[in-house]
């Protein structure tokens, strides 16, 4: 399966779609909106949407489509740094445990125990606790936790493929091992590769809104969606609109990757 | 079964291990006079002096090299001496013992809950996939599964708190307190259990051995009692184990959200105002729990499913 004949169900173009509209959105409003997240102006103290602010204005008067802008950008920028690391990682490491097995295999194995010992987002708290606000640090905590997933599936799915008798009748047809790996392993190990790409970008963007819910992760005055819930929280009854946005942002972020993923396995 | 047990042994040493040096490192790396920091926590920011700062440094050991303070460190948490709070000052195995309590209740509360939610529902759409429950449920499902746990929390707040007036906002005392927390996490739990209920149903009802059954002359409810729901709980058994991964986390977001005084409050309560033994103690404990339960659910696994004894 090319990616040119990848065949996408409808509930995965649905996904698609809202993952494209908000990405369009947050490119847009990047390029073309003349706002800034930070800027504010009491003045405008929660405004309705209007002709100059489209989505309103928030408690200190600052712009929520520049705020929504930086904040979706924020998302899809860790999401996609968090899932290119793990996906390399985890599956670099997956077929060569899987691969080679013997004495790799049993430290990777023993490295994923340990780190599967603590519940991820307990991890990430702790790593994001050492350095406060630091995108870096949440970058390398949640990838720390993601790459797990990938790490475990593929070595399952590449100790599979080489013990079949395909790989084995191409092995002693003399074949190297970069045409073992795209012949044999690859074909095998993709379409989980993907699925699990998308559920990565998923909790990535889940575990990112879920430490800033929290007040631990990025601080203020940074626009990022689970702290401005947060924030938003006490004008929750005279701006309901307000505290809508970001709120409705997550449900489409996640809603979309978990489509776009297709069905658990 | 020993190398069940020896397993899940060093992984939690390797989470006490691994808290323990995380804290350290983040002892180590807070800005500022650690012993101004400190004091200041203790006796509010305007009365710290100078001899304050000292009698803490003092009392601290923070003067001593990283190697040295590293190796006390471990050696305090070997023998379980969790320290005190800086905040409140009392020993945080205290502290952690009380949160805990709270914290297996609000658990138990949910698990039942969203066993309650999930085993009908889940047994019910089994039985006819591809039907116009089993789409409706799917719906439902994926849309609970978009949010995050505290989003799920914070609507219920709006609804049943705010706008209906039926349950409080948050808080802890009276039973009626638990409700929208125990709810929220429950929802959670059974918007993924139910669809593993469902597909395990599926599997089990049109294998070959389920079909014997009813043919040798079983009625629908002796074959589902008997054959059905041993070997359909195999699967979800197994699946609780991943699932207590999000019931950690969550429990760590509805806490927040409800000010519910379990051990996920006191974590983020710890880290926000930098309480590094609290932290320790907190994120020890949910890690050692973590551990705990995921022995429990092997060792269940062990005993329902013969079959995968041999390996």
């Amino acid at each position: 399966m090319s990616p040119v004949t990848l065949r996408l169900r409808s509930s995965q173009w649905l996904g698609l779609a809202l993952i494209l509209s908000l990405l369009i959105f947050a490119v847009l409003e990047g390029w073309l909106h003349s706002g800034h997240y930070a800027t504010q102006n009491l003045a405008n103290y929660l405004m309705m949407p209007n002709a100059q602010e489209w989505l309103g204005t928030d408690q200190f008067g600052r712009s929520m489509m520049a705020r929504m802008g930086s904040a979706i950008r924020l998302s899809f920028l860790l999401s996609f740094f968090c899932v290119l690391t793990s996906v390399l990682l985890g599956s670099f490491l997956g077929v060569l445990a899987g691969w080679y097995g013997g004495w790799v295999d049993s430290l990777l194995n023993w490295v994923v125990n340990i780190l599967m010992a603590l519940p991820g987002l307990i991890l990430v708290l702790l790593l994001a606790a050492i350095m406060p606000g630091s995108f870096v640090m949440l970058y390398f905590a949640i990838s720390l936790v993601l790459w797990l997933e990938y790490y475990r599936v593929v070595r399952a799915l590449t100790r599979v493929a080489v013990s079949s008798p395909q790989m084995e009748a191409s092995r002693q047809l003399g074949f190297g091992r970069f045409y073992l790996f795209k012949r044999h392993i690859w074909p095998s190990v993709q379409s989980s590769v993907l699925t699990l790409a998308a559920f990565g970008a998923a909790n990535s963007i889940l575990a990112l809104a879920s430490i800033g819910f929290v007040y631990v992760g990025l601080q203020p005055p940074v626009a990022e969606l689970g702290l401005m819930v947060v924030e938003l929280l006490p004008y929750f009854d005279e701006a309901p609109w307000i505290i809508a946005q970001p709120l409705v942002a997550i449900f489409m972020l996640v809603l979309g990757f978990n489509l776009l993923a297709g069905k658990a396995k | 079964m020993k190398s069940i047990l020896l397993n899940r042994l060093i992984q939690a040493v390797m989470v006490a291990w691994g808290v323990g040096t995380l804290t350290f490192i983040f002892m180590r790396t807070l800005p500022g006079d650690m012993a101004y920091r400190i004091a200041a926590g203790r006796y509010g920011q305007d009365n710290v002096t100078a001899e304050a700062a000292e009698l803490v440094r003092q009392e601290l050991n923070l003067e001593s090299s990283p190697w040295l303070a590293y190796v006390n460190w471990l050696w305090d948490l070997v023998q379980l001496n969790l320290g005190t709070s800086l905040i409140s000052g009392a020993p945080v195995i205290h502290e952690v013992q009380h949160q805990l309590g709270h914290s297996l209740g609000l658990a138990f509360v949910a698990i039942l809950v969203s066993a309650m939610i999930a085993l009908p529902l889940g047994i019910l759409s089994g039985m006819r996939v591809g039907g116009l429950f089993d789409r409706c449920l799917l719906i439902l499902s994926a849309v609970l599964r978009a949010q995050p746990v505290f989003v799920i929390g914070l609507l219920l707040i709006l609804l049943f708190a705010v706008n209906w007036r039926i349950f409080p906002v948050a808080g802890f005392g009276t039973p009626a307190h638990i409700v929208l927390p125990a709810l929220a996490l429950a929802l959670v739990l059974a918007s993924v259990s139910s669809r593993v209920i469902r597909d395990s149903t599926h599997r089990v009802i049109h294998s070959s051995f389920y079909t014997f059954a009813r043919v040798k002359g079983l009625s629908a409810s002796q074959t589902f009692t008997r054959h059905g729901l041993r070997n359909l709980s195999v699967p979800v058994v197994a699946f609780m184990g991943i699932q207590l991964v999000g019931l950690i986390e969550g429990i760590v977001m509805v806490e927040s959200l409800f000010s519910w005084p379990g051990i996920g409050h006191g974590l983020a309560h710890a880290i926000f105002s930098r309480d590094v033994p609290m932290i320790q103690g907190t994120a020890l404990m949910m890690g050692l729990i973590f551990v705990c339960l995921n022995t429990v659910i092997d060792i269940a696994c062990y005993q329902l499913d013969p079959r995968g004894r041999l390996q």
